[in-house]
């Protein structure tokens, strides 16, 4: 209530911001565990951000691949004679022998989703729809963003941030990165394709494994891989693999009798029941593990394999192993990723950066607050009350958000201070006018903030605008420069004009009692 | 405290024709150095790495040149002190885009025995994430003077809003110059100070239009020039406080904030004094010059609230039934 017996709505809005920003924002000011808060940006705490880029082009390829050797395996066990099967790029092509087959094959085609069938007499030409390719380069994206966050989960690396950017692109950041050890190695994890297969060793051919070409191998169905440790041991290998890492459903660092460090893998009932097969029909026969096509081990067959577990080992360093068991659980990448943009940033740096801008702050404030002070008296210091309320209240809202706080949003946050009081000096200012023609403060300040009312809504209502825009097109450490300025800058519309004309009306009896002292409150002598 | 006697009208707009001659042909030769010496783009926008090494002692800046140039990955490299003798910035436009090993990694080993260092800064900007970064830095500037012609358009007149865009392009294009005068890379947070700059100087403008409006209300002056000058002379004071706040908090910025945010804080004074010092005397005086007349603006209020006034009387007579 104040001495007009009217209540004081102003004041208590303000009093109820004030309250809240106090204690909305001091989870961020004592860095307690529980409470949202304001987070520091990578540029701050020191920390890696990556943009990679995803070769979603890659997984078509691949799948073509994995088209060509499915129209194999289905000509093989269902005695369709083909020739000359071709997957070139994104095109698969092949001619059929006897055209009484023609019906089995188009039905099995017909199967096979998204696969545009093209045929000139008994010549096939496969390709995949615009549609089909759209969704597997979609969920060769996604797929990457899911590995690769659930590997550095399991790295163990505090709050890694991985997303989405745009059609091709992920974001990764990783605060908890401090020195180029750890950079390092969460790279590589990043990157592992994971890609673990099984496959048999062309025992017929393997003599000629120094000396075969390629192409020569790729004539016979093979393929020719080079051993982990040694680029010189070559081994020939049946091309298509007796199953991959898709039917893995566990990788576990553990150790062999000569105590090394090794990865111990299960496969699912599927998986199990082909290794079982296998094993039993091949013994004596090798066997290969080969990991993003480098040959680990390639142990004899000694007997039928059940169970469905296997060991990958070839001198891993116990790190090694388990960085490698992460990315064999977290599933293999469809599409291999490239860097396109890195930002490393050491921790002293990120230390030194909050320093110089808390400094920045400080001194920026007492500045500002001293001359508001100095040249409107107790409208100054009513102006400095809504300033520290909109300092809270920033910091409060931010946290809300679960906005970080980075360098520039920083400097944002500093230049709120400047631009927070701008609003009171307008109303000032015009409050000013007013008594300069004699009017009493009480009225004064009511006519006065009716006058400006216009002119700061109008000018802070564009100042969001282009704030808005600076978030939307901003990349980064610029979005968080564009919320601190945006949220201060609304802030200011409740601290400075509401708040402020809340604390006059607190004010008014003592106004008049001072007898409407123009110095004393608005910095300004008495007009005559 | 008062800085200027509060009664008095300064005649701005004498001196304004002098102004309007002077910084549009300043803004025209920042156009012109803009396309003969161009801005220099850092790696946000250019592509390429920058890595910023903080020795132990001070940096031997010989010892470094002479590592990289046995590396034609890092040829034409620029090392520079950066902010202290004991750090540099290596700068250079070869990037890699390998993630388990990069320029970075590279430059690491490379420099192994020029002293103990500590790696506090790697940036790797790829050539078709620079190209999109700018793209989109472009997009944002125009979108927003787009946005701000649209809504000043729609709160006051349209000769207001293109005096508002003369300005803002005014403004941007001295800035610019400055940039290339001082050779400032043109960074993301550059980039930011110019869209700041822009909020701020429409703000400022948009100050003193409001008063220009209010003042065209009330006044029976028909003469341009003197509602003007009355306006401007009525916001000085909030304008020379506003600007010397906001002057007060960007320069500790730009004293305290660190070398890392010097673009930023530079770009801001430089448009802070700009901003400031065009809306009266480049968005003010543009009015006439495009043609604003007082009697027209009255003519069309008036219009305006006899459309009103008869609208309400329609009404009136509806709601009584009378017609």
């Amino acid at each position: 209530m104040n001495s007009t017996g009217k209540f004081n709505y102003r004041l208590v809005i303000f009093l109820i911001a004030i309250i809240f920003g106090v204690v909305m924002s001091m989870p961020t000011f004592l860095q307690t565990q529980k409470g949202a808060k304001v987070s520091l940006g990578l540029d701050l705490q020191g920390g890696l951000h990556m943009v990679l880029g995803v070769k979603t082009e890659e997984a078509i390829k691949s799948k073509v691949k994995s088209i060509a050797s499915s129209v194999k395996f289905f000509a093989q066990s269902n005695d369709v004679i083909i020739d000359d099967l071709r997957a070139i790029e994104e095109t698969i092509s092949f001619s059929l022998l006897d055209k009484d087959e023609e019906k089995k094959i188009d039905e099995m085609l017909k199967t096979i989703s998204g696969l545009q069938v093209n045929k000139e007499a008994l010549k096939y030409t496969l390709t995949l729809s615009d549609k089909e390719k759209d969704l597997i380069k979609e969920y060769a994206l996604s797929q990457a963003v899911e590995t690769i966050r659930n590997r550095l989960d399991q790295f163990g690396l505090s709050e890694p941030n991985v997303a989405k950017q745009g059609s091709d692109k992920i974001l990764v950041e990783l605060p908890g990165v401090k020195n180029a050890e750890d950079e390092q190695r969460a790279r590589e994890l990043i990157a592992k394709a994971a890609h673990l297969q099984l496959m048999a060793v062309d025992e017929k051919k393997q003599d000629r494994s120094a000396t075969m070409s390629p192409t020569e191998a790729e004539q016979y169905g093979d393929v020719i891989l080079s051993d982990a440790k040694s680029d010189h041991i070559r081994y020939i290998l049946k091309e298509i693999p007796i199953l991959d890492g898709s039917m893995l459903t566990d990788a576990k660092v553990g150790f062999d009798q000569m105590q090394q460090p090794v990865i111990n893998f299960t496969l699912n009932s599927e998986g199990a029941k082909i290794f079982g097969d296998f094993t039993a029909g091949n013994v004596g026969n090798r066997l290969a593990i080969v990991l993003d096509n480098k040959v680990y081990s390639a142990p004899n067959i000694r007997e039928r394999i059940g169970g469905g577990s296997g060991q990958i080992s070839g001198g891993f360093s116990v790190k090694e192993a388990h960085d490698v068991a992460i990315a064999l659980r977290s599933g293999a990448l469809l599409a291999p990723v490239t860097m396109l943009e890195k930002r490393s940033i050491g921790p002293s740096l990120g230390a030194d950066s909050i320093h110089a801008s808390l400094m920045a702050l400080v001194s920026g404030f007492v500045l500002v607050s001293a001359f508001m002070l100095f040249y409107y008296r107790m409208a100054g210091v009513v102006a400095n009350i809504a300033l520290i309320a909109n300092l809270f209240l920033l910091i409060a809202i931010m946290a809300l958000f679960g906005a970080t706080l980075t360098l520039p949003g920083m400097a944002g946050i500093v230049l709120t201070i400047g631009m927070a009081v701008d609003a009171n000096v307008i109303i000032n200012e015009r409050i000013r006018e007013l008594l300069r023609q004699g009017m009493p403060i009480t009225q004064a300040i009511e006519h006065g903030y009716e006058n400006a009312m216009s002119a700061i809504l109008d000018s802070n209502i564009t100042s969001i605008l282009t704030s808005v825009l600076l978030y939307v097109y901003g990349t980064g450490p610029i979005k968080g420069f564009a919320i601190s300025t945006a949220i201060g800058i609304s802030v200011s519309m409740l601290t400075a004009i509401l708040g402020t004309h809340g604390i006059y009306d607190l004010l008014r009896s003592r106004i008049e009692k001072s007898n409407h002292n123009p110095i004393m409150w608005f910095g300004i002598k008495r007009s005559h | 405290m008062e800085f200027f006697p509060h009664h008095k009208v300064y005649d701005f707009m004498k001196v304004s024709r002098f102004f309007i001659v002077t910084t549009l042909s300043l803004a025209f030769v920042s156009i012109v150095l803009f396309f003969t010496h161009g801005l220099s783009y850092g790696i946000d926008f250019a592509g390429g790495t920058v890595v910023q090494l903080k020795y132990e002692q001070a940096a031997p800046m010989d010892k470094i040149r002479e590592a990289l140039a046995k590396d034609k990955l890092f040829s034409g490299a620029i090392v520079t002190e950066f902010g202290s003798p004991e750090e540099v910035q290596i700068r250079f436009a070869s990037t890699t885009d390998g993630v388990t090993h990069d320029v970075g990694d590279i430059i690491r080993s490379t420099l192994k025995d020029s002293g103990t260092f500590d790696v506090r800064k790697v940036d790797i900007v790829g050539p078709k994430v620079g190209g999109e970064l700018r793209q989109k830095g472009i997009m944002a500037a125009v979108l927003s003077m787009l946005g701000i012609m649209i809504y000043v358009g729609f709160r006051f007149e349209w000769t207001f809003a293109v005096a508002s865009i003369i300005t803002l392009m005014h403004d941007v294009a001295i800035t610019t110059g400055a940039l290339i005068l001082f050779k400032v890379e043109m960074s993301l947070d550059v980039l930011a100070a110019i869209l700041t700059l822009i909020g701020y100087s429409i703000n400022d403008t948009i100050i003193i239009y409001d008063r220009i409006r209010e003042e065209l209300k009330s006044t029976k002056d028909m003469d341009l020039m003197h509602v003007i000058n009355t306006s401007v002379s009525k916001t000085l004071s909030r304008t020379i406080l506003t600007v010397l706040t906001v002057f007060f908090v960007v320069f500790t910025l730009y004293v305290f904030g660190g070398e890392i945010i010097h673009g930023f804080s530079f770009t801001m004074l430089i448009g802070l004094i700009i901003g400031s010092y065009s809306s009266i005397f480049i968005s003010a005086p543009f009015l006439k010059v495009l043609g604003f007349s007082v009697e027209g603006y009255k003519n069309k209020m008036a219009l305006k609230e006899k459309n009103r006034l008869e609208k309400a009387k329609m009404r009136s007579q509806y709601e009584k039934g009378t017609v």
